[in-house]
């Protein structure tokens, strides 16, 4: 039978393979930060066990730092005795690294792909649920708890079933100014929540072929937010020629990896459990009213009339009413940043939307990028001026004001426009209302000071006016 | 992990669907590096509204919750769990489950029940207008009510687990010797990380 880019993946990873039992899968590649670990290192401790190889992990720190100029220091005493956990565990167990300022610290997601460790078929870990990121160079990557954690740690592998296999091919060209974060959110809110609960997916269609990895990581890394395992690209010149000359690339080897990497393509003809086509030729800029990423519709439309208690329960916390429409929502607070949107592509064009322009003055804008590489590179291109200089505060790397649990939080009652992957009740921080957008429509909304379309910003050939 | 074979005791009606782990253990909470200490910190959120069910004394220690669809949607954290074992939930029943934390849920023996819709529309019934008192047997997959007599799935080797008292850790490190042949022949031929 031929078979699909996950069947291939999969069964070269099958250790073991009984009736009865889940598969003994083994993992390539574990990454760690400081909120999921430490008691993945207890359970080594506690068991006498020791780490199955040390190189096939590395850490860093994201959740739980400031991105103030002045980061070492932890006011809560909490996070700051977590980061030091992580300091103290990896030290014992000789795990690689990197801190702040080290010059590769950084949300894990962002790290990883840098520095060229996530690589074409291979399985990728991570005790975090949006390691689907990385499935966007054709690993099957996925978000595991602190217990699989350890047992990654001791001995390399997890227990597990194979999940089923969706296929969603995105065909079509986007318009100017729209983006892989609103075909992502389009999915979403199209098959739901729960809608690839147990499934893999695999993204296909021109519109994937003609992405840049940075687009490719932004759609994977939402896979979750519709249930699914895990999402993945199939390799192409473009994941090559990402990948060459990074720290971790292949380098002698080089050749045969990009051969090995060729043959995992799905065949033609293969099959999947589901399949799903989404045109994005007319798709607007995306924008999400209510309080999971399903509930999000094209920014010209109007909030729906559902009629259902989830629907009902989100409007009352957002604050918002049925059949009124999204655009020129007011807007206190704006976020670029995340696993999601915290790439230098996400940089940039923010950068060049903001250029000469300010951000309305009772917004509150901060930028974020994903790593101290990101932050180099924006740096080097001159992007961190042009965003200060607009009013918006370019921050130090971390996931910030993603999840509420560090010192970035969107004050209780305020409405933020954001560029991550969750709108979950309190997400960013007690009582705060979170819209998801790309970050082209967050930075236009932050220079209205509302919801707009970024659309306006853009001539025919997609290049920022 | 200690056995489990039987899950009796009062069922607590939590009629939402799609609980994400956000609501179970905001993010705040997770800086702890132990453990423990979530349970008082679980559905914090939705404490703040009187009515909320988990308010109520009677359940207070209850081992059996039953809620709609999609439950633990969201994030990875084992915290999630750990929070709501530490309440003293040993057993949930919904119409289903998000991936991860069914994972999770098997790592600290915390039982998934998924039932239909029917069931779980008359066990809620039941459970808001009554106390409802529920028996779990796991050996014979058989959850009962004094009205519902109802089958459960039960993966094989999560059953023998839990009854068995057995971790997973345990099983794969017995194979051991298996997983590093089978590594060491993978390297230079689908791995090449700094080769
Ligand atoms: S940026 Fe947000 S979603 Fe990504 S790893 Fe950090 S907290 Fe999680």
């Amino acid at each position: 039978m031929n078979k699909n880019i996950i069947d291939k993946v999969w069964e070269s990873h099958i250790v073991k393979k009984t009736q009865g039992h889940p598969a003994i899968l083994a993992i390539d590649f574990c990454l760690l930060h400081e909120v999921t670990s430490a008691q993945a290192f207890d359970t080594l401790r506690n068991k006498g066990l020791s780490v199955y190889d040390t190189q096939s992990l590395l850490a860093t720190v994201d959740h739980s730092i400031p991105t103030r100029k002045n980061r070492h220091e932890i006011f809560d005493e909490s996070a700051k005795a977590q980061v030091q956990k992580l300091r103290d565990n990896t030290k014992e167990f000789n795990v690689p690294f990197y801190d702040m300022d080290s010059s590769h610290q950084g949300i894990v997601h962002v790290v990883g792909p840098e520095l060229g460790i996530t690589q074409p078929g291979m399985t990728i870990v991570c005790g975090d649920s949006h390691t689907a990121t990385h499935g966007a160079f054709g690993a099957i990557a996925f978000g595991i708890g602190t217990s699989t954690v350890g047992h990654v740690f001791a001995s390399g592998c997890l227990l597990m079933d194979k999940p089923k296999t969706m296929q969603v091919d995105f065909n079509g060209k986007f318009q100017p100014g729209v983006s892989a974060k609103d075909a992502i959110m389009k999915l979403i809110a199209e098959i739901g929540i729960g809608g690839a609960n147990g499934h893999i997916i695999e993204y296909t269609g021109d519109a994937v072929e003609s992405m840049s990895m940075e687009s490719r990581m932004t759609l994977c890394n939402m896979s979750i937010e519709c249930g699914a395992v895990a999402g993945l690209c199939a390799p192409d010149k473009t994941t090559y020629g990402y990948i060459k000359g990074r720290k971790y690339a292949p380098k002698k080897q080089w050749d045969k990896a990009v051969t090995y990497w060729e043959s995992l393509k799905s065949e033609e003809g293969c099959s999947y459990d589901k399949t799903i086509n989404i045109n994005i030729n007319n798709l607007e800029p995306m924008v999400s009213w209510g309080t999971n990423p399903q509930q999000a519709i094209e920014i010209d439309q109007a909030i729906p009339n559902n009629q259902d208690d989830m629907s009902n329960n989100a409007l009352d916390y957002v604050k918002l009413s049925i059949n009124q429409p999204i655009k020129n929502t007011h807007l206190d607070w704006a976020f670029v940043g995340s696993c999601t949107n915290g790439r230098i592509e996400d940089m940039r064009i923010t950068a060049a939307i903001l250029k000469n322009r300010q951000v309305a003055e009772h917004i509150t804008f901060y930028v974020v990028p994903g790593s101290e590489q990101v932050m180099a590179q924006a740096e080097s291109e001159g992007l961190i001026d042009i965003i200060n200089a607009s009013g918006a505060e370019f921050r130090m790397p971390g996931c910030s004001m993603c999840l509420g649990m560090n010192d970035d939080k969107v004050p209780e009652g305020s409405r933020c426009i954001s560029s991550t992957n969750r709108n979950f009740v309190g997400r960013q921080g007690t009582g705060s209302i979170t819209h998801l957008a790309s970050p082209a429509t967050v930075a236009a909304s932050a220079i209205a000071g509302k919801i707009v379309s970024p659309i306006n910003y853009f001539n025919k050939t997609g290049e920022v006016l | 992990m200690n056995t489990i074979k039987q899950i009796n005791g009062m069922a607590i009606p939590m009629n939402m669907t799609d609980i994400d782990t956000d609501i179970i253990i905001p993010a705040q909470y997770l800086t702890s590096t132990s453990q423990k200490g979530y349970g008082k910190h679980a559905f914090t959120r939705l404490k703040t509204d009187p009515d909320f069910v988990l308010n109520q004394n009677k359940y207070q220690g209850a081992p059996i919750l039953i809620t709609g669809s999609n439950f633990g949607c969201g994030s990875s954290r084992e915290h999630a769990v750990w929070a709501i074992k530490e309440l003293g939930i040993q057993a949930i029943i919904a119409e289903s489950f998000a991936d991860i934390f069914t994972n999770n849920a098997k790592k600290n023996g915390l039982l998934l029940i998924k039932q239909n819709k029917e069931t779980i529309a008359k066990l809620m019934q039941q459970a808001e207008s009554d106390e409802l008192i529920i028996n779990i047997d796991i050996e014979s997959q058989i959850l009962k009510t004094h009205e519902i007599n109802s089958a459960f799935h039960i993966e094989t080797f999560f059953k023998h687990c839990l009854i068995n008292g057995l971790d997973e850790l345990d099983y794969l490190m017995s194979n051991i010797n298996l997983i590093s042949s089978y590594k060491k022949q993978q390297e230079n031929k689908t791995i090449f990380l700094n080769s």
